[in-house]
């Protein structure tokens, strides 16, 4: 390996299509160590660090070409001023009430405090969705025909309209205590709403993935439904949707941005109201930036996971 | 022997008739009857083996004795008792009688020890503390003392299948159901297996075995029980079945497993 200082760990599939996964966060690993004997590491030593070679001159070759159809676009100049405008971008941040828009970035923990909520619902929710729609017994008839209409309708029907169908509509209804809540709980419950259905289905790909020969080894022990379920299936099932779950919160993370139509200032709202005191879009770069910021950890943590799990299979398979 | 672990611990055997008794038994999945009238009893302290081809029915037999196949004619007592009926505590039949799968069917998230605990303190509410005295106890005296904290994929075959039949003993059953528990080993693994079976033997266990070791069947079973499609077709001592076997049948099946070389 002394020759190969200069790049990373050998990785004999850098420079084939896949390698290009490798760069982004590291989902791509060679399996394994391949020996180190000293015929094969210098052989796929130099293989390792052409493969360096390649990707960074790709990359700087990509990004140049980008940056060429942006400053020789014609407008360039005014998108930069409109979109990236330091000033504009410091001032939408930091906010000033007193002329008449917020800060994007307080807002902005109102979409972490609307992601945490509606997580844990969600969470909760779907699983008991996922499990009536998993029930067998002839008196769950009705029951597992409602989860499935549910399922079928927050489905079908966008989130936008879900939104304000919530945000709306529970107001207009004039019931005690439900119909006076603040916006950002109306947001929440569509969004609880309307991931339940996505979550549960992802829930139950879990639960169908964990082996019949599961349950005929729990239950013939003597241990009960419920017990079988909860400390042999369920464990297993959540072990094997992790990724797709994580997957899921990323994108709930940026479509709280999306309960902002109701009027709740949450950084896309504060975002817009900057825009619309100044004609200025760079309060939207700031909020786009404050999404990567939430979103792009957990993507990596995603990342991570599969990784892990996959390693693990591999060392499962080995024996 | 049954003095020093708890699980093989027979309980004195209760004198209303047979451990198992089986009447009439019939069972189909869709159009296909797998079971066409199966009637055999076992008593307590006997073993028997079940021997025949793939398909002609001995793991289903085993599956609805431990009642994880509901049947659709006939009936299944235990020393007396109906457990085939309305109104019985599936749960606390299985209590009684132990079922060890061809395929292990370890709990992959669980290490062995808590593969073992599992049952016996959420089904029978014992303390944890106890449950993994209990189990340790069993694990050391099955050779598997040092295995204790590791997870079933780390662990070879054999390893696995003595640790599954370890997990049943662990509920305290009276009767052991084995369906084909060495049919996925690796040849050199079988024998640790087998040496298991016969320890449980020893002890006195009411053991229901089927098999495809036609040499380990003449060893150890009391009784011998040959099936086709279904039917039971020969019910006899070893030493009669495997050596003049009454039924055309049944000389038939022995005739291609001696040509196999596997008697």
């Amino acid at each position: 390996m002394d020759d190969n200082q200069s790049g990373p760990p050998v990785d004999p599939f850098a420079g084939l299509p896949g390698a290009s996964a490798r760069s982004l966060g590291g989902a791509w690993q060679a399996p394994g160590s391949f020996g180190t004997t000293g015929r094969g590491s210098r052989m796929l030593g130099g293989t390792g660090r052409r493969a360096t070679v390649i990707s960074t001159v790709s990359t700087l070759v990509v990004l140049a070409a980008l940056a060429a159809v942006f400053l020789l676009a014609p407008g360039s100049r005014q998108v930069e001023h409109a979109f990236f405008n330091p000033q504009d971008m410091w001032r939408s941040f930091v906010g000033n009430p007193r002329q008449g828009y917020y800060s994007v970035g307080a807002a902005i923990w109102l979409n972490i405090r609307m992601f945490i909520v509606a997580e844990v619902l969600i969470l909760v929710l779907a699983l008991v969705i996922a499990l009536i729609r998993q029930s067998t017994h002839p008196a769950m008839f009705p029951i597992r025909i409602l989860s499935t209409s549910y399922v079928d309708f927050f489905r079908g029907v966008p989130l936008i309209l879900v939104i304000f169908a919530i945000g709306l509509g529970i107001p207009a209804l004039s019931l005690p205590v439900v119909s006076s809540q603040s916006d950002a709980i109306y947001g929440v419950a569509a969004l609880v709403l309307s991931y339940s259905a996505y979550v549960s289905e992802v829930y139950r790909a879990g639960l169908n993935s964990v082996h019949q020969s599961q349950v005929a080894a729990a239950r013939s022990l003597g241990l009960s439904h419920r017990s079988a379920l909860r400390h042999v299936i369920l464990p297993q099932a959540v072990r094997n949707i992790i990724p797709p779950l994580l997957n899921d919160f990323i994108s709930l993370q940026k479509d709280t941005a999306l309960v902002g139509i109701l009027g709740t200032i949450e950084a896309n709202k504060a975002a817009d109201i900057y825009s619309e005191q100044v004609f200025n879009f760079s309060s939207f770069t700031v909020a786009a930036i404050l999404f990567l910021i939430l979103t792009i950890p957990l993507a990596r943590f995603t990342d991570h996971l599969i990784d892990r799990d996959r390693r693990r299979r591999l060392a499962g398979a080995a024996r | 022997m049954s003095a020093d672990g708890p699980a093989v611990d027979a309980r004195p055997a209760p004198d209303e008739g047979a451990a198992i008794r089986i009447e009439g038994l019939r069972k189909s999945f869709g159009t296909n009857e797998v079971l066409k009238g199966i009637d055999v009893s076992v008593a307590t302290h006997e073993v028997i083996c079940l021997i025949g081809t793939s398909g002609s029915g001995k793991s289903t037999l085993l599956r609805c004795a431990n009642l994880l196949e509901p049947i659709d004619a006939g009936r299944i007592s235990l020393w007396g008792r109906e457990i085939t009926g309305p109104g019985v505590d599936q749960n606390l039949v299985r209590r009684y009688i132990g079922i060890v799968f061809q395929s292990f069917n370890l709990f992959p998230h669980m290490t062995v020890l808590q593969n073992v605990t599992l049952a016996p303190r959420k089904a029978l509410g014992m303390p944890r503390a106890r449950a993994e005295e209990e189990a340790r106890a069993l694990l050391s005296r099955f050779g598997l003392d040092d295995k204790e904290a590791e997870f079933p994929d780390r662990l070879s075959g054999g390893q696995q299948q003595r640790v599954a039949i370890v997990r049943a003993l662990a509920m305290r059953p009276q009767i052991m159901l084995l369906d084909e528990v060495t049919s996925a080993l690796d040849p050199e693994l079988v024998a640790e297996v087998l040496d298991v079976i016969r320890e449980l033997a020893a002890a006195g266990m009411t053991m229901v075995i089927a098999t495809h070791e036609m040499g380990f069947a003449r060893d150890i079973a009391h009784r011998v029980c040959f099936l086709e499609e279904g039917r039971i077709i020969e019910d006899a001592p070893p030493a009669e079945l495997f050596t003049e076997p009454k039924d055309e049948r049944t000389q038939r099946f022995l005739r291609r497993i001696i040509a196999a070389g596997r008697l």
